[in-house]
């Protein structure tokens, strides 16, 4: 039958599962402020952020971990997670970085080294816990763009950082961003001054790779009034056998006339076909457009984590300002992913798009949640909703969890949504047109998803692809 | 050019095929006729290698090996097509993305060069164009929302840009109007060579009077019962089934 040979497809490895051997610096389990203020240390902070991190973590404690979402799990045991990990050399340049960890980064197909430098895409490079290189942040900083890890931001633009962070997603917004701003780590910040097109892709990879930690990274961008960036991020992880969290906070903001497209391809290690190990993805992304004509648009592509919980959102504030949200998530094995959009309309004429994409397979639950809310001065507001879910085989589920609120009359809001399956009959037309199993399952996939992969920048989409069917075919590596 | 021995297949636990035994000769145009329900479409299931499919005795032997035991895909690549008597829908998959995929696969197995992709649109408007096909079922969805008559069509468009040896066409006339129906005959004559080979299935003359077939046989309650010409299409049409004597 069609489905055990799907099955047997989707039933191979995670090919980015290596560790990498380095020495870390690491910080003995638990939270504490004594915790905080190590980090802090490592990090040589200024006392406000220190201040902030205690704020945080007295704010995290009395909160509650939420479970509204469809999401099972065993409980999260803060105290047994190291909440930092370093590799031992603070490297300041590239020869100071230790070349397992360029390796990794080789084998990941990011190439830190300046000779092998991808073209026309900036990459920041995070390592567990902290930056491990920024390039071509001098060719940015001619144009006046600030294109660095937030440690340093923290230090070089303390004026910036001190405006912005927490203004989009606030310290106490829920649990898992009241934890990040407690421990965050590392992550990018970005920059753009007004009326610069940012010329080339600026991207972060993140890595976890350290046994029994976190990662809490926390990204920060800002593009001005008539500016453009794109933006796009990357992971993966190494298999372990038991779960890691990983808990991100990202905060944009478009400013009048800016524009900030931000890409994702998740790719955390998923877990076992029995649910064991794997990332635990808890992340609030969010991003504000705030004056007139702003525009911020996510795409992701969501194949990895063992469990996926994450709301990409947009603040319409500025008249006339466009939020987009294209997203593709997998799920196969035991994974679960809740994930969605909020698009909050506040300006007038603001327009939003959602076009959600789940595929399900073997084990995978997927849960479309996305909320459309508009505000009573938001006269002309405009939503259109899409959320298609495709199902392989018969043991996986897709839900869909569409919210609205609309306070003005003059607001249109269009939700269709669709489930189909792929079906035997389907697999056997394709077989009977000389398209192996393989290839079949892999051409309506693609056929699925195409509205999303159209919006990644080009690198990015063919990565997307190739990693779509390594999830899903057993040929390839 | 195929030769089915003895073949019992079953569907789920019930024995449909009870014991075919056919030869298609090669470059003939073989019609095969029957009651509904009786097997002729199991019987395609069985010869392509369908999931539903599976057969419990008897040999399809094809240049010279037996299909029974080959996957699906290596059926087609070695040249059995068939014409699907409803064929399903996959939407977003685009018709001519699938069909270039299809006719690469082939090439890459015969280690011919790879249409690519200009020349493939240029070779598929073509085709479409003599169907009397509406040019935007080339960008659409394949089969996606196409009506009866459309999908017929596509499916011998596929035949065409395929270049199969043996082709079996399941009720290709069904559904059909005057127009498309003289269309998709005229698709299928000009496949006719002389090597290929064809096995119809019907339940109309119409279409007979269009592609002259060579021989005719009755299927029934599993099996092939009565080999004949054309004549037994007319005997057929005037007094039914329970006029054929089995033989
Ligand atoms: N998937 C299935 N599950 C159960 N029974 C099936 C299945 N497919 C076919 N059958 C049964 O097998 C028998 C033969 O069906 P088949 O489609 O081969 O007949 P046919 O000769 O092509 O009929 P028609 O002329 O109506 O197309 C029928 O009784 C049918 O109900
Ligand atoms: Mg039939």
């Amino acid at each position: 039958m069609a489905e055990e040979a799907v099955e047997k497809i989707l039933a191979q490895e995670y090919q980015l599962g290596f560790t990498t051997d380095v020495h870390e610096d690491r910080v003995e389990p638990g939270l504490s402020v004594a915790v905080l203020e190590f980090i802090s240390a490592k990090k040589n902070e200024p006392q406000w952020m220190l201040d902030l991190r205690i704020k945080a973590l007295q704010k995290w404690e009395k909160m509650q971990e939420p479970h509204w979402s469809q999401l099972e799990y065993e409980p999260i045991d803060y105290q047994s997670i190291s909440y930092f990990a370093a590799p031992k050399k603070a490297p300041n340049s590239l020869d100071e970085v230790d070349e397992n960890i360029l390796e990794a980064y080789e084998k990941l197909g990011i190439p830190l080294d300046e000779q092998k430098m991808l073209q026309g895409i900036a990459v920041d490079a995070v390592f567990d816990s902290v930056s491990v290189k920024t390039t071509y942040t001098e060719a940015l900083k001619e144009k006046g763009i600030i294109f660095c890890s937030i440690s340093e931001a923290i230090v070089e633009y303390p004026e910036l950082v001190q405006e912005y962070m927490y203004s989009v997603v606030p310290m106490s917004d829920n649990y898992f961003a009241a934890l990040n701003a407690a421990v965050f780590t590392d992550g990018t910040f970005v920059y753009i001054p007004k009326g610069v097109r940012c010329p080339m892709e600026l991207s972060t990879y993140f890595r976890i790779n350290a046994q029994n930690t976190g990662q809490f990274e926390r990204t920060l961008i800002i593009a001005d009034e008539g500016s453009y960036v794109s933006y796009n991020e990357g992971c993966s992880a190494p298999q372990r056998d038991e779960n890691q969290l990983h808990a991100a906070v990202v905060e944009l903001i478009a400013k009048k006339d800016a524009e900030i497209k931000y890409s994702t391809i998740q790719n955390w290690y998923p877990g076992d076909e029995n649910g064991k190990g794997g990332i635990y993805n808890f992340v609030t992304k969010r991003g504000i457009c705030e004056g007139e004509n702003a525009k911020i648009s996510w795409t992701q592509v969501e194949t990895g984590s063992s469990i996926t919980w994450k709301y990409p959102s947009c603040i319409l504030k500025g008249d006339n300002s466009v939020g987009e949200f294209y997203s593709v998530a997998i799920t196969s094995k035991g994974q679960q992913a809740d994930t969605g959009t909020k698009m909050i309309h506040l300006g007038k004429n603001t327009r939003s798009t959602i076009v959600s994409k789940g595929i399900s397979a073997m084990q995978g639950q997927n849960s479309y949640r996305g909320l459309v809310k508009v505000a009573p001065k938001a006269s002309g507001a405009r939503n259109f909703s899409q959320c298609d879910s495709l199902l392989i085989g018969s043991t996986c589920g897709a839900h869909t969890f569409p919210y609205l609120e609309s306070q003005n009359a003059t607001a249109q809001i269009e939700h269709e949504a669709t489930t189909s399956k792929i079906s035997d009959e389907q697999l056997m037309y394709l077989r009977q047109r000389c398209i192996g199993e393989e290839d079949g399952v892999s051409m309506i996939v693609h056929g699925f998803c195409k509205e999303v992969f159209a919006q990644l920048p080009m690198e990015f989409a063919v990565e997307a692809k190739e990693l779509l069917n390594l999830t899903l075919e057993g040929s390839v590596g | 050019m195929m030769q089915i021995k003895n073949l019992h297949a079953k569907i789920g636990e019930k024995e449909i095929l009870k014991g075919v035994n056919l030869a298609l000769e090669k470059g003939k145009v073989h019609v095969l006729m029957g009651t509904n329900g009786s097997g002729k479409s199991t019987l395609t299931k069985a010869i392509v290698g369908h999931y539903d499919v599976s057969v419990t005795a008897g040999t399809i032997e094809y240049k010279g090996k037996n299909l029974v035991d080959m996957p699906a895909e290596e059926r087609a690549l070695e040249g059995v097509f068939l014409s699907f008597q409803n064929p399903i829908e996959i939407p977003g998959v685009n018709n001519a993305y699938f069909l270039r995929a299809a006719l690469n696969a082939k090439e890459k197995y015969r280690g011919e060069k790879e249409t690519n992709a200009a020349e493939f649109l240029k070779l598929m408007r073509a085709h479409a164009q003599k169907l009397g096909m509406n040019p935007d079922m080339i960008s659409r969805g394949l089969n996606d929302g196409f009506s009866g008559g459309e999908k017929k069509r596509n499916e011998i468009l596929q035949m065409e840009i395929l270049q199969p040896d043996m082709i079996l066409l399941d009720e290709i006339d069904s559904g059909l109007d005057i127009d498309a129906l003289k269309a998709v005959s005229q698709g299928i004559n000009r496949m006719k060579d002389g090597e290929r080979t064809f096995l119809v299935i019907t339940h109309y003359k119409r279409i007979l009077d269009y592609i002259h077939p060579d021989y005719v046989h009755i299927f029934q309650d599993g099996q092939v019962i009565k080999n004949g010409g054309p004549e037994l299409v007319d005997v057929l049409e005037s007094e039914g089934y329970q006029a054929i004597v089995k033989d």
